[in-house]
């Protein structure tokens, strides 16, 4: 199997426009937290989320212009918006722009969804009922599509080779990377554009995942102070918008062509719970299995990672049965000490299928400027562990091997280990 | 120009993203203002949505510049 090597990155989050922007205020402890803008909350059980920044492009905002034309910024949802925006970005951030057939043909495009156009199906739905089908819009069904990033971004940039989306949930953004690292690996493709995007702060999307009781709904008068990973008075996930993308291409390729290399992907693993639909399994034994499938695909062992970007929602269960899982990947071995695990949801909230694509490429930073980002507001851990947690405060340390962990609801569970190229 | 034609010049401008001075009246949506089928189905709906009125599928197939579109609603609208 081929190498495949992280080359290009791009991001919109609730922290900013921009991989750099968001990084530099993650590392500055900053939190995209607010109260919810843009539509009603009153009736609403959580009225807080992280939403993206808009504006006009300065200050590291989000202006929609900048990334696509307005007439068809019209016929889709924001999820595409912002996963086209990302995708333009990590091309750019890569230098890659392929102009021949043969390099059209060989680089494609993987990027994901966990549930696409939720806020324009809902929207259609009201107009349907409302005035008939005849004010359907004929763009209604493309602009919701969840392969529509992967679509528009093929069409947008003349990329030719394998056009794919996952849906695993939360795991969405973490699988397209693993996946299409697989696909260079085995020789489809030579670069792949793999990431996820997400918009599902509108009213449909908070009340549904607050009638399953996933939502933080403590914390409305203090937002920034909600996500808040292992501390004991965590009550549920804070939505996030945006998306993530990479640029994937072969180590050999990437080496003659020059690029820049952020980190090479030596590990991917996947599991399922078999346990149940929203809950993870209190034992961990899906993310255990999904770590131990990443770690042996890297041949490496449990104790050379150095730190783990934790799936860590800030939900009562899911933080300590990811922990209890870390617990049993590192076994009774000395080198506990040695690892650091922090949750950047502490700081940009939860961006279901685009949660694991940012965070693989904070993991690629983490790497690049050999520092780990904080966990926000841990300040009563609700169990104790010697693994460090990060709590409130980047740290800098050595960073050679790192490993993203992404759960979804289904029990879907998906791991990457990245490693530094030297 | 009329009330009407402004209106349709209006829409075109907003849901084809183009300058003004090219939605004249002879100009076709497809050829000259960048349309594909879909967008003209949805150009359709919106002059509906604007003048209350009801384009028959044979009647938007043959709506294909922008002063067709403006007799038929001339049309449409008078007669309502």
């Amino acid at each position: 199997m081929r190498r495949v090597v992280i080359t290009g990155l791009g991001m919109v989050s609730p922290l900013a426009c921009g991989v750099e922007d968001t990084w530099q205020r993650l590392l500055a402890s900053q939190s995209g937290a607010g109260p919810i803008q843009g539509f009603e909350t009153s009736d609403l059980a959580c009225k807080i989320a992280m939403q993206v920044p808009r504006g006009d492009g300065s200050n590291a905002t989000f202006n929609p212009d900048q990334w696509m034309d307005p007439k068809d910024q019209r016929k889709v949802d924001d999820y595409i918006l912002y996963g086209v925006a990302a995708a333009t970005q990590a091309l750019a951030d890569a230098n890659w722009k392929p102009q021949t057939d043969e390099d059209r043909e060989r680089t494609g495009v993987l990027i994901g969804s966990g549930i696409g156009g939720l806020g324009g199906i809902a929207e259609t739905a009201i107009t349907l009922h409302e005035k008939g089908p005849r004010r359907v819009s004929p763009f209604f069904i493309s602009g919701r599509l969840i392969n529509l990033v992967s679509g528009y971004v093929s069409i947008m940039h003349g990329l030719k080779g394998p056009n794919h989306a996952v849906v695993t949930a939360c795991s969405t953004g973490a699988h397209a990377i693993g996946d299409a690292a697989r696909l260079i690996a085995l020789g489809d493709a030579d670069f792949m554009v793999a990431g996820g995007a997400e918009s599902a702060i509108n009213r449909i999307g908070i009340a549904g995942f607050a009638a399953c009781k996933a939502l933080s709904t403590n914390f409305n008068d203090r937002p920034k102070q909600a996500s808040r990973p292992y501390d004991r008075d965590r009550d549920g996930f804070v939505m996030g918008d945006g998306a993530g993308c990479v640029v994937l291409e072969t180590y050999e390729g990437a080496k003659a062509r020059g690029a820049k290399i952020y980190a090479e992907v030596i590990g991917y693993g996947l599991s399922g719970d078999a346990y149940h639909i929203t809950a993870p399994d209190p034992t961990g034994n899906g993310a255990l299995r999904s770590m131990r499938a990443a770690v042996k695909r890297a041949g490496i062992t449990p104790q050379d990672i150095d730190y783990i970007n934790a799936h860590g929602t800030s939900t009562p269960l899911g933080d300590e049965a990811e922990l209890t899982a870390v617990h049993g990947l590192l076994g009774t071995a000395d080198g506990t000490n040695a690892l650091s695990m922090s949750s950047t949801k502490s700081a940009i909230g939860h961006l279901l299928g685009a949660a694991g694509a940012v965070e693989a490429i904070f993991c690629a930073l983490a790497i690049r400027d050999q520092i780990v980002p904080p966990t926000l507001n841990l300040d009563n851990p609700s169990v104790t562990t010697s693994i460090d947690l990060v709590p409130h405060k980047a740290r800098k340390r050595e960073v050679e091997f790192v490993l993203s962990n992404s759960f979804g609801f289904g029990g879907t569970n998906a791991s990457l280990i990245l490693k530094a190229v030297a | 120009m009329s009330d009407v034609a402004e209106r349709v010049k209006k829409i075109v401008i907003e849901h084809l993203g183009v300058d003004a001075d090219k939605v004249t009246d002879d100009a076709n949506f497809i050829e000259d203002l960048g349309a594909d089928s879909l967008d003209t189905v949805e150009l359709v709906m919106a002059f509906e949505e604007e003048f209350g009125v009801e384009i028959p599928d044979d009647a938007a197939e043959s709506i294909v510049t922008v002063g067709d579109a403006v007799r038929f609603l001339d049309k449409a609208t008078a007669a309502s």
